[in-house]
């Protein structure tokens, strides 16, 4: 059991506010993923939730216990660092084996530990080896390993997945998965990676400059991106992004321009006539119009990867568009092209980058 | 043998010397002759006896001149080459000189009494090494004794050292406080006061604290070095804080982070810290001179001091024993410099 509570938590090192008033409800058995651009707090924040960093201000409580105060191996937590921080000097037994001994339990219940771990994590072949003579997919078993003998309350994992090649990563993240479900236990990941973010998470938690973003699962940050900032880091390509202006609103929907590309139709949204606003477009959601008529843009080039197309194209006014459109399209560069996309699928941002809701219905049940 | 004659006249490349390849070769011809000449000529003239070092001009190997008991005469005498009147030279023991004319006898027939001009015989000489110089000083002086003593000042004082500077070093490079850079200057700044200039305040202390002539007097003082803590601190800078994450979270105290975590790691440089501390610790002679006046407590450079008296220095005795002090240094170098290069290159002194 490990509920873990955030309230108000802020850090600062000397005058800089790496966090800021973070409150956050770590469900047990959840695996949360902290995402976002490095330098956005998230390593800090899981270095105050295990202890081996002191909130500035704030409150940590798991499972209801505060432990601000507590030291980081009272905590009942375990760690894996993004480096593994495996002790070089000794073997793989004696590194799962440390955190064991140091906690004064018998040796003999010492040896199961690891031997159920080794089971589990298949790296009973090397425990005699040191870490330098793993490779780099073993240490980091190991290094989840020394988590798992442990018996937490909950998992810490600082991108465990960056020090991986591509391969490799892919098939960890699935077993970290698998992992994740078989030991039910608390995990909170941290990330920049957008993709594992979206794929391991029960919920994610977007960082930005030491302040939360938006909290959800994936699919909602990815429908309903609660600001641009969101919008625009979950979903691979990066979502379009078009300045517009509301023209007017009637019917229950509202008219916006868009620069030189032309208008859209749109429900009605909660803004004035003349409102500056961005309106986002996934680059999965344009589609192409044999004749006139959707926003123009001129391609400026052509990614054909078979299965699908990547277009690069300028609108009227300079702003870059992205489409992938399924298929094989007989587009090249220097064309003009006409692409239009449902308006369902569309986002409206204010001009503080906040989401505009519609008015009417939710635009985000698709 | 070709082979190594191929390395030594090794060029450049091209076919013909290079002047920079004539200037190698001297250059390092000349560094060899000025590193090893000074060890070369202790090691030669430590064999030498008391007569042979005091000849002028010197030699490299130490020769004796043969001498024979003669009937008649109490001492041994020294045997010289003379040429004979019929052309064929004879082997004659002198008996005294006087001016220029050397009055000699021969072993064989004791009775007469050849005059001889100097120029006209040379001494038979052949070498000999007076190994007299290594066994006396085992024998009749407390050699052991001082052994024991310098080897228990050596290792105590590496030990403490070890111990002491990597903890320091600890503290210095893992923990975060404020004046730790102020701290860390201020050790680093001691390097610049030479012992001469506390001396007489140490000479105090360590006579107020009753370890005058005690060799934990010789020890204590010496253990807190700048070098030591600032080598170890450099190396300990280069191991991950992530590692002493983790150990935290594995619930280590601070002491087991820093014995079975940091200690471990930091291996190659206090490897290195023990071999100048042995170094240093061997080769000590001021402040043990200082500290030490009774013969009992003797370190062995301190022993080998008593060789040189006011009006006598015995210098084949100081000599064999210099030789005999510098083994273990030397030992220590062949078999650890490994670390040393290595070691140092770790440490970012370079």
């Amino acid at each position: 059991m490990s509920a873990i509570t955030l309230t108000d938590v802020s850090r600062s090192f000397g005058q800089i506010r790496v966090l800021q008033d973070i409150d956050l409800d770590i469900r047990d058995g959840e695996l949360i993923v902290f995402v976002g651009p490095s330098g956005c707090g998230k390593s800090t924040l899981l270095r105050l939730i295990a202890g081996l960093d002191r909130p500035t201000s704030g409150s940590i409580a798991i499972d209801g216990r505060d432990v601000t105060k507590v030291a980081a191996a009272d905590r009942g937590l375990a760690m894996v660092f993004q480096s593994y921080a495996l002790y070089p000097h000794m073997s793989v037994r004696q590194n799962l084996a440390f955190g064991l001994e140091n906690a004064r339990m018998p040796r003999a219940e010492i040896d199961a530990r690891i031997a159920e771990a080794a089971r589990m994590l298949e790296i009973a072949p090397y425990l005699e080896r040191r870490p330098g003579q793993l490779s780099g997919g073993q240490r980091q078993r190991v290094a989840i390993g020394r988590a798992i003998v442990r018996n937490p309350t909950a998992f810490l994992l600082d991108e465990p997945l960056s020090n991986l090649d591509a391969e490799l990563r892919i098939s960890t993240r699935a077993e970290l998965a698998a992992l994740h479900e078989r030991l039910a236990a608390t995990m909170i990941y941290v990330t920049h990676d957008q993709i594992e973010a979206m794929t391991l998470a029960d919920r994610i938690v977007v960082l930005r400059a030491g302040r939360i973003e938006q909290v959800g699962t994936p699919l909602e940050l990815y429908n309903r991106p609660a600001n641009l900032f969101v919008a625009g880091f979950i979903g691979a390509p990066r979502m379009n992004f078009l300045p517009g202006r509301i023209a007017g609103s009637a019917d229950g929907r509202s008219t916006v321009e868009l620069g030189g590309a032309g208008t859209m139709l749109v429900e009605k949204v909660e803004a004035a006539a003349g409102d500056h606003v961005t309106l986002g477009v996934r680059p999965h959601h344009l589609r192409l119009l044999p004749a006139g008529g959707g926003v123009a843009a001129e391609v400026t080039l052509v990614e054909a990867l078979g299965s699908e197309t990547i277009l690069h194209a300028r609108t009227p006014d300079r702003q870059s568009l992205l489409a992938v459109l399924a298929g094989q399209q007989e587009v090249a560069a220097g064309e003009t092209i006409h692409l239009e996309f449902d308006p369902g699928t569309l986002h409206l941002f204010d001009s503080s980058g906040l989401r505009l809701q519609p008015l009417q219905r939710d635009s985000g049940a698709r | 043998m070709s082979r190594a004659t191929e390395f030594l006249l090794r060029r450049r490349g091209g076919e013909r010397w290079h002047w920079t390849d004539v200037f190698t070769w001297f250059w390092l011809a000349g560094g060899l002759v000025l590193m090893f000449g000074p060890a070369l000529w202790l090691v030669n003239s430590s064999f030498k006896t008391p007569a042979a070092l005091a000849e002028f001009p010197p030699t490299i190997l130490p020769y004796v001149t043969a001498q024979a008991t003669v009937e008649g005469y109490d001492r041994p005498l020294p045997l010289y080459e003379v040429a004979g009147e019929d052309g064929r030279p004879r082997v004659l023991a002198e008996v005294r000189r006087i001016g220029i004319v050397a009055q000699m006898v021969d072993p064989q027939e004791p009775g007469e009494t050849i005059r001889v001009n100097i120029r006209d015989r040379t001494p038979k000489r052949s070498v000999s090494f007076a190994t007299d110089n290594y066994v006396e000083p085992f024998v009749a002086f407390d050699f052991l004794l001082y052994l024991r003593n310098s080897v228990f000042v050596t290792v105590m004082a590496t030990l403490i050292t070890l111990i002491t500077n990597s903890m320091a070093a600890f503290a210095l490079s893992k923990y975060n406080f404020t004046g730790r850079s102020a701290v860390m200057l201020l050790i680093i700044a001691t390097l610049m006061v030479p012992l001469s200039v506390i001396l007489v305040p140490l000479y105090s202390v360590i006579s107020a604290m009753g370890l005058f002539n005690s060799l934990w007097g010789v020890i204590l003082p010496t253990v807190a070095t700048p070098t030591g803590v600032f080598l170890l601190r450099q190396y300990m800078l280069t191991i991950p804080d992530e590692l002493i994450d983790a150990a935290r979270m594995d619930k280590a105290s601070e002491w087991q982070i820093y014995w079975r975590i940091i200690l471990p790691l930091t291996a190659p440089a206090l490897a290195v810290l023990a071999i100048f501390s042995v170094v240093w610790r061997w080769n000590d002679f001021l402040w043990p001179l200082i500290v030490l006046s009774r013969k009992e407590v003797y370190t062995l450079q301190v022993g080998l001091n008593t060789y040189a008296g006011e009006l006598n220095v015995q210098w084949h005795f100081i000599l064999a024993m210099t030789v005999v002090t510098m083994i273990p240094v030397v030992l220590v170098f062949i078999f650890l410099q490994r670390f040393i290069t290595t070691g140092i290159a770790g440490t970012g002194l370079k």
